[in-house]
């Protein structure tokens, strides 16, 4: 039972190969930080590519948010639709974006636990270029969640007074506030990999955010201990920020550097601690 | 390609007293090894014997509790970046990305590994011919056969010609084809000057391949040498008897008990008796031996259907060495204690 067969067939032929290809190995590189960074990238957006199924989170959650909460409350404020869209819909896209965060974590962790990331760790490459790396395909999903708001919006007759400087703007300070939260969740995710743990933190984390805000609600008709809480609730001050630079508000720039502060503050203490827990894992 | 900077003559890898617990379980308990340069050593034991985990710590993905290891003549603990730029890492648990194609599984480390895209594109395609995977390189790896997925897993341990190989179970779980293509791959990797260190749980996948063997078990090497001297210690070979009465099973037993040196071992088949034959002085008495044997056997009028010669089982080959069998360990706990 144990004579070894002859090995035939084109794995024969292709063996002979072998001596040559170990022979001509390219020279070793030490892969650049941002070099490796932008290859995980490319990595997770090959994955989309692959399996675009990935992609439904990113794309319902923002259509839902908009359209539901858009009808939902914008009989509660007076106007035309146009009026109310002004108020609403710099709240549902910063909302929309908060939310999408999450998945980006639930990757990593996914991603964490299986045999590809040891064969990742055991190159000699930048320690933070997996997470960071998947940064940059957050960054493209949140865009494009952030296109699906803006059109819809425009859609349902939005007409933003900042125009397109200042609804890219506003886009920019959403997208940079969610990149800070991706980074919140890879700390979670190297922390503890399981995807499911990762949404259901991140769930309990983001349902006050996104409820007690000023997105939907105007915080002067909540209690004192509340409207404190909204007061200092970052995600308030996203949704401010963005309202005032597509609508061209005046006096909102504390509203833009106090998210600026939040998401500068966020990053400064998740980034190292995404690299600290994923240098304790290996 | 081992022209490297340190001292060659170092072994590849030197390993002393290495242990590693998982919470109760001492999972490596004080391994010591050491791996000659250009050397293809077996590492053989049983499922949650620490073979995974030895190769984990050789290879700076886990961390263990105490011990020194020195690998290509870099401290594993201080030096890890020196030793990850140096070897490579397949099977069991490093695996490919199951929702890309094999080209792009390829394309994605060749970067990593600092190749630039032109360098990378050429080695994959290299690579994708060498291993007879060109027709495949296209499709998603999450629709490999096995033999493919293992042939790919490592074709992606040789973008950078590596100075160490890990191979874990390189041959687990494939058919007996693919096994053959596997190893033939070892042979031509360690030809071509490349370290290798595998590990597997089958006494003939070592023989074929490894010029050296250490034996593990609990977390301890039990015994360590050539294939020929563990052979010396283990016995030539079993021989596979199988009845065509089951009635005359207690002669037959007596009768190569008193033919053969060595103890006959009732099968959990009713017909079958298996009896592991020390070593003679020199192999062709083998034959000579079972001869006599059989002789006898036809000579007590005792019915025979089937007769193998094999080699010895891991289980016998575990009796021999450490007087108890291999067993089943008791979980996998390499992979649970990740």
């Amino acid at each position: 039972m144990s004579t070894p067969a002859a090995v035939t067939g084109p794995a024969a032929a292709g063996t002979d190969r072998i001596g040559l290809l170990l022979a001509g190995s390219p020279a070793r590189r030490r892969a650049g930080a941002l070099a490796a960074s932008a290859t995980f990238g490319r990595r997770a957006m090959l994955k989309i590519k692959h399996d675009p199924k990935q992609l439904v989170d990113s794309v319902a959650i923002p259509i839902l948010i908009t359209v539901l909460f858009t009808y939902l409350f914008g009989g509660a404020i007076s106007g035309s639709p146009g009026e109310y869209l002004e108020v609403l819909l710099p709240g549902t896209l910063s909302m929309s974006i908060a939310i999408v965060t999450m998945y980006g974590g639930a990757r990593l962790a996914k991603d964490v636990t299986t045999g590809a990331f040891d064969r990742f760790r055991s190159l000699p490459t930048w320690r933070g270029a997996l997470v960071f790396g998947g940064l940059l395909s957050d960054a493209a999903r949140y865009l494009f969640a952030s296109a699906i708001v803006v059109v819809l919006g425009l859609v349902m007759g939005y007409r933003p007074d900042g125009g397109a400087g200042g609804v890219l703007a506003a886009v920019a300070l959403v997208v940079a506030f969610g990149l800070s939260l991706s980074l919140l969740w890879a700390a979670v995710a190297l922390l503890v990999p399981d995807p499911a743990v990762v949404i259901s933190i991140a769930n309990v984390v983001l349902m006050p955010l996104s409820f007690a805000s000023n997105i939907f609600v105007q915080p002067s008709t909540m209690p004192g201990w509340l409207q404190a809480f909204v007061e200092v609730n970052p995600l308030s001050h996203v949704a401010t920020a963005a309202r005032g630079l597509m609508n061209d508000a005046g006096g909102t720039g504390a509203s833009v550097v106090w998210a600026l502060v939040a998401t500068a503050a966020i990053t400064a203490v998740c980034a190292p601690l995404a690299l600290h827990l994923y240098s304790r894992r290996g | 390609m081992s022209k490297s900077s340190t001292a060659g003559d170092q072994p590849a890898i030197e390993a002393h007293g290495l242990v590693k617990v998982f919470g109760q379980n001492r999972a490596l308990d004080g391994i010591d090894l050491t791996v000659r340069r250009g050397q293809v050593f077996g590492f053989l034991g049983p499922n949650g014997a620490g073979k995974t985990t030895t190769i984990r710590v050789l290879a700076t993905l886990t961390r263990f509790d105490s011990g020194v290891a020195r690998v290509l003549g870099h401290d594993v603990i201080s030096e890890r970046d020196a030793i990850r730029a140096r070897v490579a890492v397949t099977g069991q648990f490093a695996a490919l990305d199951e929702d890309l194609t094999g080209y792009e599984n390829l394309i994605i480390l060749g970067r990593l590994h600092g190749l630039s895209r032109a360098a990378g594109k050429q080695r994959a395609d290299d690579l994708l011919a060498a291993f007879d995977l060109t027709h495949a390189g296209g499709r998603p790896v999450g629709g490999y056969s096995g033999g493919m997925r293992r042939r790919l897993d490592i074709a992606a341990g040789l973008i950078v010609t590596p100075d160490l190989l890990f191979l874990d179970e390189p041959t687990t779980g494939l058919d007996p084809r693919s096994r053959n293509q596997v190893w033939e791959l070892v042979r031509r990797i360690a030809a071509a000057g490349t370290t290798v260190l595998l590990t597997t749980q089958y006494l003939e996948e070592a023989d074929q391949l490894a010029e050296q063997i250490a034996v593990i078990d609990q977390g301890r090497i039990v015994a360590e040498g050539t294939s020929a001297q563990l052979k010396s210690r283990v016995g030539s070979g079993t021989l596979h008897v199988r009845l065509l009465d089951g009635e005359q099973r207690a002669q037959a037993q007596q009768v190569l008990a008193g033919a053969l040196e060595g103890t006959v071992h009732p099968a959990a088949d009713p017909l079958a008796l298996s009896m592991l034959l020390a070593t003679p002085a020199d192999a062709t008495d083998v034959g000579r031996l079972v001869g006599h044997a059989l002789t006898r056997l036809a000579e007590a009028q005792v019915g025979i259907a089937e007769v193998a010669l094999g080699q010895p089982s891991l289980d016998e080959a575990f009796l021999a060495l450490t007087g108890h069998p291999a067993g089943p360990a008791t979980t996998d706990q390499e992979d649970v204690n990740r």
